[in-house]
């Protein structure tokens, strides 16, 4: 299936910076996709040029296979939900849940219908009359995502729409979000820098660093196989060590870490070089009080602190060369470990992804 | 629903408190001063000027004497209502001159600027900083019969002996006018405008709405606030303005507060300058009285100010 929106090259400079550098990302026709990054990665401006806020300074956007740099927002087929939802402050409910219609020139009795539906749809209906002003958060939010979806758009934007949400809030929305998207079937180009977010939320995640994509999977793929230390270290939690190879198994890689053995697997679409960093998720290293006889290998370390946090016990355990481990394990009735104590580490091949430096 | 409920438990507060309030002596002790201090600039000028409007003036001078005559004065001889219309007629085109100045140049300034977007707005608003006295002759320059405008004119050709019209005329007023309120009207609506957050424009956008729709349904409305404002200011500073007419004006133009002035002066009759004065006051408290509910019912981004 053709790609609903790709994007080629595309590339933005502001003066003499460059904010994008040379993006390439094919979104499919009714998928949930999430571009990922921290503050300041160019997330917003790759979205406001798929709005058309902004003209890419190199490369091209294709909506559904036509490019569309030079065509005004208000004729692309796209609909926008802001960060501030930028809410007409003047108008009822109502009156901005109506206005892309007004614009089309939809005749007012199917308008009616139109707005009741979806009114109904993000459950404001009670508040049809109300200024913006009069919402709370949570309700305003709703109103910008009503707002844009009620054109029923080829492709919804959200800039980081749970934003400005408190946090049990911002759950909740996430998965009504989500339920609305599968129920309508519209695609959505969503954005976040909140990664736990990205991982409930989306069907594909393209995680964003410094103007450039780095990996575009779905969440279970980039978060078990990452492609580079960077998405390693942003999604989810991860343990990074610097690791030479040192031969090559049927099943996976033997490793040299400061002079021990340890063993791994090379991740997808890496190359083998010299110096490479072995990513190992907390909850995959398991510990021991003895080196135990059936592991591949074992990291002798010291346990530094032991924490407590609810269903999960995390464990600080500092190797000889002064390297910080983190090892989660579900909580049992009591501690297995204490601070100081000599304990030995270890991990399955397959949870060691091995990638570029 | 909740909030409902919030809301409906405030609306029944209130008042109690207020009632509270008002008993609370140490508040009225507070009160005092203020209510003195405008007892004695405000409220006690303005009784003054609202019983002199009821005495009688008998060659002259002024007869302690009730009297209706003042008002019918006014309403009937065209030279008092009428220089009154003429000056609600001079206000009004001021007003509307200002707007149609300043709106074009404080959008374009807003919106269309992007560098040194204070340095522009701070050449426009420069006149403000010149006395109002040089401004006003700063026209006489330019309008007078040896002025600039006559002489470019004769110099292209377009006239062949000096004009008298341009100066002592309304035209001149309004003109001078309209060059000394504008730089306020322009403030006022480029405040409401620089509250526009650029969120809200691209908004009307993305749901459809090109430049033009997006003006008339969020820019304008969005600016109404200041633009009310920026208004009601011209047109009252106008209704009040006698130097304009007095330099420029020429006696065709004479603007109500000249009549006032003369009846004060020359013509000795202070009930029925008192009378002019009253009635103006009134119209005046009217028309802030329309535009303060007019701006309340509109909404701006401004802090505090909120549609009802
Ligand atoms: N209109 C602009 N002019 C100049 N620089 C800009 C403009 N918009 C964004 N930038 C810069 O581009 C970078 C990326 O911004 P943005 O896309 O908003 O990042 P994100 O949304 O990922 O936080 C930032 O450094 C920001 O300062
Ligand atoms: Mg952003």
């Amino acid at each position: 299936m053709n790609p609903i929106v790709e994007l080629v090259q595309v590339e933005k400079r502001f003066g003499s910076e460059t904010v994008v550098k040379g993006i390439d990302l094919a979104v499919r026709k009714g998928e949930f996709l999430t571009i990922l990054g921290p503050s300041g990665c160019g997330k917003t401006t790759t979205l406001r040029m798929i709005a058309g806020f902004e003209r890419p300074t190199g490369g091209e956007i294709l909506l559904e296979g036509r490019n569309v740099v030079d065509v005004p927002p208000y004729k692309r087929d796209v609909n926008t939900v802001f960060q501030s939802y930028a809410l007409f402050p003047h108008m009822t409910v109502y009156d901005n849940i109506a206005y892309g219609l007004k614009m089309k020139g939809v005749p007012m009795a199917q308008r009616a219908d139109r707005v009741k539906e979806v009114l109904r749809m993000v459950q404001l209906e009670p508040m049809a009359g109300r200024k913006p002003m009069q919402l709370s958060g949570g309700q305003q939010q709703r109103v910008a995502v009503a707002r844009a979806l009620i054109n029923n758009p080829k492709v919804l934007l959200l800039d980081e729409p749970l934003g400005a949400l408190d946090l049990k809030l911002r759950k909740q929305m996430q998965i009504e979000l989500k339920h609305l998207q599968q129920r309508l079937g519209i695609t959505f180009i969503y954005i976040t820098h909140d990664q736990e977010e990205a991982l409930t939320m989306s069907d594909r995640i393209a995680v964003m660093n410094q103007g450039r994509i780095e990996q575009v999977a779905t969440p279970e793929e980039i978060y078990h196989y990452p492609q580079s230390k960077y998405v390693a270290d942003f999604i989810g939690e991860t343990n990074l060590l610097d690791v030479q190879i040192v031969s090559r198994t049927d099943s996976g890689i033997v490793l040299d870490y400061a002079g021990r053995k340890l063993v791994g697997k090379l991740g997808r679409n890496q190359t083998p070089t010299d110096k490479m960093t072995l990513s190992v998720r907390p909850e995959r290293i398991r510990m021991a009080k003895e080196e135990e006889a059936d592991w591949p290998f074992a990291l002798p370390g010291k346990v530094e602190e032991v924490i407590f946090v609810g269903s999960f016990v995390r464990t600080i355990v500092r190797l000889t060369d002064g390297t910080q481990l983190h090892a989660m394990a579900p909580s049992q009735g009591k501690a297995a470990f204490t601070a100081g104590e000599q304990v030995w580490l270890g991990w399955e091949e397959a949870d060691g992804i091995v990638i570029g430096a | 629903m909740q909030d409902e409920a919030a809301l409906a438990i405030n609306k029944n507060e209130r008042p109690t408190a207020r009632r509270q309030r008002a008993w609370n002596p140490r508040l009225l002790i507070l009160l005092i001063p203020p209510i003195i201090w405008l007892s004695i600039f405000l409220f006690a000028p303005y009784a003054v000027l609202f019983i002199n409007s009821f005495w009688k003036v008998d060659f002259g001078s002024i007869v302690h004497e009730f009297t209706w005559g003042n008002y019918t004065k006014f309403f009937t001889n065209s030279l008092y209502y009428g220089t009154f219309l003429k000056t609600l007629k001079i206000a009004a085109w001021v007003t509307v001159f200002s707007i149609l100045l300043s709106y074009p140049l404080a959008y374009f300034i807003n919106f269309k600027i992007k560098k040194n977007k204070q340095l522009f707005y701070t050449l426009v608003i420069i006149p403000l900083w010149v006395s109002y006295l040089v401004r006003a002759y700063a026209w006489k320059i330019v309008l007078g019969q040896d002025g600039i405008l006559n002489n470019v004119l004769l110099a292209v050709g377009l006239i062949d002996h000096p004009m008298e019209i341009f100066l002592y005329s309304q035209y001149a007023v309004v003109l001078a006018l309209t060059h000394i309120y504008t730089p306020w009207v322009l403030m006022s609506i480029y405040t409401s405008l620089e509250h526009i957050p650029r969120d809200v424009l691209e908004a009307s956008k993305d749901l459809g709405a090109g430049r033009f729709r997006t003006f008339f349904r969020v820019v304008l409305p969005l600016s109404l606030p200041g633009l009310i404002a920026g208004a009601t200011f011209a047109f009252v500073l106008t209704m009040g303005d006698f130097l304009a007419p007095q330099l420029l004006g020429g006696t065709s133009s004479m603007m109500v507060s000249n009549v006032v002035y003369s009846l004060f002066g020359v013509a000795n009759n202070w009930p029925l300058g008192s009378t002019i004065g009253i009635l103006t006051l009134f119209v005046v408290l009217g028309i802030l009285q329309l535009t303060h509910r007019l701006e309340h019912r509109t909404t701006s981004f401004e802090a505090g100010t909120r549609g009802r």
